[in-house]
């Protein structure tokens, strides 16, 4: 599988980093807005300044004999210390000529009846200046009168600046909070999803029922596929099932009737090679009889883990049952079946267990040779009811549990017997429909096979 | 070789001293031609070649003792002292005048020259530990604050009750003309810089300013350039009270000159700041900070027993409620020659009733 980064990130990660992305981009613009209007409303705050100071400045001019005279007012001038330690230039003119100030004060070109601003360089220095103009009335001629302030802008500036600091570090605060609400917000958002993921993974291997669980609207439509999916596959599971019982009974009774046959065959015919032939077929058919019946068996099991029930099981007993059922087929082969057992009691399907261990003990019983012994014992301990199979045939060999309870898998050692491979995968899915399991053991050098159904005790 | 080596330190030696005397003699030359008027000038040559040329209102005699300490920790840094009047000091500095440290007790002047860019910025640990009324922008910083006093002859105020308020200095003047006139003295502020801004400020601050001109007006009081002469003819008896006379001068003369004494006003005192600023004309700004950061120590009190009156004398105003005279562009307003002319009109007005 392969795929981009963005493929094989997490949705909690890329869900973050778009949350984190996002806040950052609000965060950055946030951040110059608030600059930009701290600038804004600290030079809004000069201007009015100036302007109040040049209009209080304006409000003094009078003619006095034919003269434009002027009182600059205290309060203008400390009104601009107060802002900020900006300096401060000033220039009055009547007409073209300065009355007093800085006379190489250029300020805006006056607008009569209008404040005028400006921002511009004088003396090394960026100043905001303001201009106004006002009619003095000198020896009954109308005498235009210019007033400018000019304020250097440093005190604006650091006001904006600290604004704009104190905006910054508030929006990085903001950015982490956010991101760290986001990232808890995702996660949060997504412990469904992991609470269903771990809901299906530790299900058994066969458990097929629908999933009930309650969920976010956005995941009810995955709940219904999954759903869906394994409903069918249920359905598929259960067909495949039928038609392996049914086959597997089907095939059954015409066995039988081809084996009586036979036997009857084998009894009235004299030839020896047309004994031997019939012999054959007999071994034949119980062969394929068997494997029907536990390809039953295993039908059985797959439906009747489906839906289980959980009855008090007296082990012993149940072990003493299966080994006196066995006990002729043992006894053909001159097999000695040993009981030890101890009490123990199990929750479960009496049928089910049974039939794992009838199939556990046939296989002991068919791979061990003729006048040896099988030991069935029952022991309880540590939580767990354990019966064990002893046999002293050829065991496993080096394959592995895991391998010996796949379907129609067969030790290596299985040659010459008849069987179908089936024993140890019914045995297996039986115990763990009971979340019990199945423990092999046995010699590598061929020293008998050792086999425990383990079921948790009650 | 050996020859070669003392041929050239003697060659460095003549060149060293040739170059000393021709700087001290351009800059006499520099001052002539900027044309300011010196009032005094000592030269405190250091180890090193380097001179700090400093220019300053206050008098030697009360200098001195601050420019021998600072030699004393800085041996190499010799000194160019130059003592002029507030009004040449502003106006040398205006012309470009080549100096690495201006003090002045004019602080409108002052200011004035910092805001119309004639100073240079500077920052330490000294000047930022500095309260913020005793600096304005880097630029300005005050190292002093000497309130405006009131000296009187005790033996001529002898059966009267001593004023506590400029009213009650009003009604003693007016209800007893035959004592004091002719025997009050005060700034021409004409002349004094230092006497205009005490005025002007004091007009500011109170209307019993105009009354008490108008009174000192009727009974002729006498005009003068600056506090020492006031303090001496009030220590002679010549005058009866010298009004707004710098109060560091007159403690110097207090226990000098007996019948001297100062008049606690409880109204209002006029602070004011003196300050110093780096033109932006200096060559030695290191230097220059160096000796500004010790004129700042030596004003907020934290060197050895100070030689000059520490800005901590501002405590003693604010018993009052006035703190010292603002640093700001407001300084500007009576410097205005629109302004200067009409409360110098007003003024003449009260004086010459």
């Amino acid at each position: 599988m392969s795929g981009g980064p963005e493929e094989r990130w997490s949705i909690a990660r890329r869900l973050t980093l778009f949350l984190a992305a996002m806040v950052a981009i609000l965060a950055l613009v946030s951040w110059g807005m608030v600059t930009s209007f701290a600038r804004e409303a600290a030079g809004r705050t000069q201007d009015n300044i100036l302007a109040a100071s040049a209009t209080s400045i304006a409000e003094t001019l009078r003619s006095e004999s034919g003269e434009v005279r002027l009182e600059l007012p205290y309060s203008a001038f400390s009104m601009l210390g107060a802002l900020s330690e900006d300096r401060v230039f000033y220039r009055v003119a009547v007409g073209d000529e300065v009355l007093t100030g800085h006379a190489d004060l250029e300020g805006p070109d006056v607008v009569p009846g209008e404040v005028v601003f400006a921002t511009l360089p004088y003396r090394g220095a960026v100043v905001r200046a303001v201009s106004l103009q006002r009619t003095i009335l000198s020896d009954g001629a109308a005498v235009p009168v210019t007033v400018t302030l000019a304020q250097t802008r440093e005190g604006v500036q650091a006001i904006a600046a600290g604004l704009s600091r104190q905006a910054a570090v508030l929006s990085v605060l903001v950015f982490v909070l956010a991101v760290g609400i986001a990232a808890f917000a995702v996660r949060a958002s997504l412990r469904p999803l992991n609470t269903m993921a771990q809901h299906l993974a530790t299900r058994g291997p066969s458990d097929l029922r629908p999933l009930r669980r309650q969920g976010p609207p956005e995941l009810m439509p995955l709940v219904k596929a999954l759903n869906r999916l394994m409903e069918r596959l249920g359905g598929s599971l259960r067909r495949s099932e039928d038609f392996i019982a049914e086959a597997a009974h089907r095939v059954r009774t015409p066995l039988a009737v081809v084996r009586t046959q036979a036997e009857i065959a084998l009894h009235s015919v004299e030839e020896e090679g047309q004994k031997q032939t019939l012999r054959r077929v007999i071994r034949a058919v119980d062969e394929s009889s068997r494997s029907a019946s536990q390809l039953l068996d295993h039908a059985m099991v797959s439906f009747r883990a489906d839906d289980l029930t959980r009855e008090r099981l007296d082990l012993p007993a149940l072990a003493g049952n299966v080994a006196e059922a066995l006990r002729p087929t043992a006894q053909m082969k001159d097999i000695d079946i040993a009981l030890d057992l101890d009490p123990a009691t199990a929750l479960g399907d009496e049928i089910l267990i049974q039939n794992a261990l009838r199939n556990v003990l046939d296989n002991a019983i068919k791979y061990s040779p003729a006048e040896t012994k099988v030991t069935l014992s029952v022991r309880n301990g540590g939580g767990e009811a354990r019966v064990t199979v002893v046999d002293e045939g050829p065991g496993f060999g080096t394959a592995s549990a895991g391998e010996l309870t796949e379907r129609f898998r067969r030790g290596a050692r299985a040659e010459g017997v008849v069987g179908s491979g089936l024993g140890l995968t019914i045995a297996e899915e039986a115990l763990r429909a009971h979340g019990g399991r199945l423990d092999l053991s046995g010699d590598e050098d061929g020293r008998g096979a050792c086999v425990s159904l383990i079921l948790p005790a009650v | 070789m050996c020859f070669a080596d003392l041929a050239r330190g003697v060659r460095d030696v003549i060149a060293q001293s040739l170059l000393g005397m021709l700087i001290a003699s351009l800059l006499a030359a520099v001052a002539v031609a900027q044309g300011f008027e010196i009032e005094d000038r000592r030269s405190y040559p250091g180890a090193g070649d380097e001179m700090l040329r400093v220019l300053s209102t206050a008098d030697l005699d009360v200098f001195e003792p601050f420019l021998l300490r600072f030699q004393e920790a800085n041996p190499e840094v010799g000194i160019d002292y130059v003592t002029v009047s507030s009004a040449e000091l502003n106006r040398a500095i205006r012309g470009g005048a080549a100096f690495d440290l201006a003090l002045s007790s004019a602080m409108d002047l002052q200011f004035s020259l910092a805001n119309d860019g004639y100073a240079q910025s500077y920052e330490s640990a000294v000047t930022d530990a500095l309260p913020d009324w005793a600096r304005w922008n880097d630029q300005l910083f005050a190292f002093t604050a000497e309130p405006a006093v009131i000296v009187i002859n005790e033996a001529r105020f002898e059966g009267l009750p001593l004023p506590r308020t400029r009213a009650d200095l009003v009604t003693l003047l007016r209800d007893h003309p035959e004592r004091f006139a002719g025997g009050l003295g005060t700034y021409d502020l004409r002349e004094s810089g230092l006497g205009y801004l005490f005025a002007t400020q004091e007009a500011r601050s109170s209307d019993a300013y105009w009354r008490l001109t108008e009174v000192m007006g009727r009974l002729d009081a006498r005009l003068y350039c600056c506090s020492s002469r006031m303090i001496d003819d009030v220590a002679s008896g010549e005058l009866a009270l010298a009004y707004n006379v710098l109060g560091s001068y007159a403690e110097g003369r207090l226990g000098a000159d007996a019948g001297l004494a100062i008049l606690p006003l409880e109204d209002f005192a006029n602070v004011m700041l003196r300050t110093a600023l780096i033109p932006a004309t200096a060559e030695r700004v290191e230097d220059a900070g160096r000796m500004l950061d010790a004129l700042l120590r030596e004003g907020m009190g934290d060197g050895p027993e100070p030689v000059l009156p520490p800005l901590q004398a501002r405590g003693e105003a604010a018993a009052s409620a006035f703190g010292p005279i603002r640093l700001g562009p407001a300084l500007m307003v009576y410097l205005d020659r629109l302004n200067r002319e009409s409360f110098l009109e007003a003024w003449d007005a009260a004086m010459e009733q």
